[in-house]
């Protein structure tokens, strides 16, 4: 049995996906990705393989993705994240045609084919307006964990209207709602429905098409996935492996390279 | 770097970057003599005109975006901010301004005072930047008012009622600005020599033509981003003169030597694109690379039309009347440059199927809104009538602030790997 494997290194995240023949995950790892960050993909790729009890030399082939793509140094080759999200959604919801997804640093609305690949993208610009960080930057000015912040905000009931999604001034907006007496819980709901708004609206620039899927780390978030439901009048795909779809994709493209190489055959899907 | 081939082959853009050296160290000298210049802008400059009243000309759009070439336009930037201007504002008009208040001090060289501007309404910030040199040096500011195509996809022809009114109305003005010109000058109007200019500005803009059609073959023979940003320099610097006309000649004969011995600019031509904009000049050459770096290469811009002042309609002016041929041609040049930033989706079709393109990559820049604006509904209009694949990029043609390189390259990869997959999903599969 051969394995591949799929490295996406992120802003925040690194995650690892190995693969066996039929396609099917048989070890994942998570960590943070760091300052460090070709050790970050060093151990993720450690980390699942101590996962699947595999040997290295089993994992025939490897593909990086993410920011840190260039940095799996011990991969074979690189794809961008943006065509690995796709490949990965479509593979776990056949149906997908339109991928959103929500990482640290990025959100990226995707219109994918039903192969997986991508017909067309956009992101958020150069400024982090509206993505992970920007929760995460609620989540400090709240002095509330990130991993509870989608419940909190769940019990809001009348949700502050978040003027501004920039990261930057994310501290002081939450501040001052929680300084006009404000609710912890509504302001919260009304951090996730301004970011599920700006999402929606990269969404829309490439064009809705039913089904979507939710992917990244933000998809963990219930919150997040109640308020772009909320937006899109539609519920979404959302896989409780949404934060590894990323490398899934990747290890999906390294399964392609082995059968490649392998079936006589040209003109076939090559990463 | 010129090589074999008969020593024709990178002939032009070695000569093309002296030209340019040489003009900008004309300037330095007419700079230190103390002679005024024209200011004029790259659409629409009329230099034909204000080569017969012997203005040195300044094109500050030019010297801005070399500022950023030259990775020092961050400086002049911080200086027009510091001063007053917006981040928001043009990043053009705020180099420009740092160029001023620094007394003309640019890296190629002293850029000498204006004397006069002269502009046309092809880009609404031209009027207000104008103002700027007017209340700076107390300068004469003469605004040509070019009306532009009423409705996208109606241009009415030379001969036609509605042209020939709009051609009455741009040549009156030319009438009216021509005693202020000899008034600042010193110099009479001299229309023999104004046609000699425009014969010189005849050949060229019959090579840029040429030039144009020639890069539909396959290689294409020159970057139509990279070599034609040179290119857009000549024509725009050396308009009106005989070194400009044989420059574009002689740019013609080497292209044509290329396309007739398949020689392209890239060892392996994998992509076609068309580029939509003005370039990413704070990362000039490796902005092109991430294209390259796959295969890529930019076979055509729309940036050679709408800044090649008319010269991409391969324009010839009739000399019997210079004035009235003159306003005809800045008439169809200003037209063409405004539709070819407003009313694009009829000009890129026709651009994709002459050149046979894989795609078309957007460059809307923070600070020109002019040429960003519209973009997105141009792509969305276009893509609604063809299924050619497209990016869309943002970043700035002076402010390196809002250029993030790992992001461009990031959307510039995922673009090449859908084109690669719907490659491979439209060729046939062959079993062996």
């Amino acid at each position: 049995m051969a394995y591949a494997a799929g490295v996406d290194v992120g802003s925040t995240q690194t995650k690892a996906v190995i693969v066996d023949e039929a396609a099917c995950i048989v070890a994942r790892s998570l960590g943070p990705t760091g300052a460090n960050v070709v050790k970050a993909a060093e151990d993720a790729f450690q980390q699942a393989l101590d996962d699947g009890k595999l040997r290295e030399e089993e994992v025939e082939f490897i593909v990086g993705t993410g920011y840190g793509r260039y940095k799996v140094t011990f991969g074979n080759t690189q794809v961008t994240e943006i065509s690995c999200h796709a490949r990965g959604a479509v593979h776990m919801f056949p149906g997908t045609r339109t991928v959103l997804d929500m990482g640290g640093q990025d959100t990226k609305a995707i219109r994918v084919a039903a192969t997986g690949d991508i017909v067309d993208f956009c992101m958020n610009d150069k400024c982090a307006a509206g993505t992970g960080r920007f929760l995460g930057a609620a989540a400090s000015a709240l002095d509330i964990p990130l991993d509870d912040l989608g419940a909190t905000a769940l019990g809001g009931e009348r949700p502050v209207k978040i003027s501004t999604t920039c990261t930057v001034f994310a501290e002081s907006e939450v501040l001052s709602w929680l300084g006009r007496g404000k609710k912890i819980e509504d302001i919260l709901l009304g951090v996730h429905q301004s970011i599920a708004a700006r999402s929606v609206g990269l969404l829309r620039r490439v064009g809705i098409e039913s089904e979507v899927t939710f992917t990244g780390g933000v998809a963990r978030n219930l919150a997040m996935i109640a308020t772009v439901n909320e937006r899109l009048d539609a519920p979404v795909n959302v896989s409780e492996d949404s934060h590894y779809i990323g490398a899934l994709g990747a290890a999906l493209f390294a399964l392609d390279h082995i059968h490649t190489s392998r079936a006589p055959i040209t003109g076939s899907r090559e990463a | 770097m010129v090589t074999g081939t008969d020593g024709l082959v990178g002939r032009a853009n070695a000569e093309g970057a002296q030209l340019i050296r040489d003009w900008f160290t004309a300037l330095d000298a007419s700079a230190q003599a103390g002679r005024p210049a024209a200011y004029v802008f790259v659409m629409g400059s009329m230099a034909e005109l204000l080569r017969a009243f012997d203005f040195p000309i300044v094109f500050p759009e030019i010297n801005s975006l070399q500022t950023a070439v030259r990775r020092v336009s961050h400086e002049f930037l911080d200086e027009a901010e510091d001063y007053g201007y917006s981040p928001d504002i043009c990043g053009y008009v705020k180099a420009d301004v740092a160029v001023q208040l620094r007394g003309g001090e640019h890296p190629m060289g002293r850029i000498p005072k204006p004397a006069v501007a002269v502009h046309t309404n092809a880009c609404n910030t031209y009027i207000k930047w104008a103002e700027i040199w007017e209340r700076m040096y107390q300068v004469p500011v003469l605004t040509v008012d070019v009306p532009g195509s009423r409705e996208a996809g109606r241009r009415p022809a030379p001969g036609t009622p509605d042209f020939e009114r709009d051609r009455r109305y741009v040549a009156a003005q030319l009438r009216e600005i021509i005693p202020q010109l000899e008034r600042v000058s010193g110099v009479r109007f001299d229309v023999d020599r104004l046609r000699e200019h425009m014969a010189h500005a005849n050949t060229m803009n019959r090579a840029w033509a040429r030039l144009l059609e020639l890069n539909a073959s396959r290689p294409s023979v020159f970057n139509a981003l990279s070599d034609g940003t040179i290119y857009l320099g000549i024509s725009n610097g050396l308009r009106g003169t005989r070194e400009g006309a044989e420059y574009f000649e002689r740019l013609v004969e080497e292209m044509e030597y290329k396309a007739a011995h398949g020689i392209g600019t890239l060892t392996e031509e994998e992509w076609r694109l068309i580029f939509v904009g003005v370039p990413c000049y704070p990362i000039f050459r490796r902005f092109t690379e991430m294209f390259s770096h796959w295969g890529g290469t930019f076979v055509d811009s729309t940036y050679l039309w709408f800044a090649s002042g008319g010269s991409n309609l391969g324009l010839q002016y009739d000399l019997a009347d210079p004035l009235e041929g003159l306003a005809e041609g800045l008439l169809l040049g200003v037209r063409d440059a405004m539709d070819s930033m407003f009313f694009q989706t009829d000009l890129l079709l026709d651009m994709v199927e002459r050149d046979q393109a894989d795609g078309i990559v957007y460059h809307p820049i923070k600070s020109c809104r002019t040429v960003s604006t519209g973009l997105a509904d141009t792509r969305r209009a276009l893509m609604a009538r063809r299924d050619v694949p497209s990016l869309f990029i943002e970043s700035d043609m002076m402010d390196r602030r809002v250029v993030s390189e790992a992001q461009l390259k990031n959307r510039v990869d995922a673009f090449f790997e859908g084109l690669a997959a719907r490659r491979r999903q439209a060729a046939p599969r062959v079993t062996e």
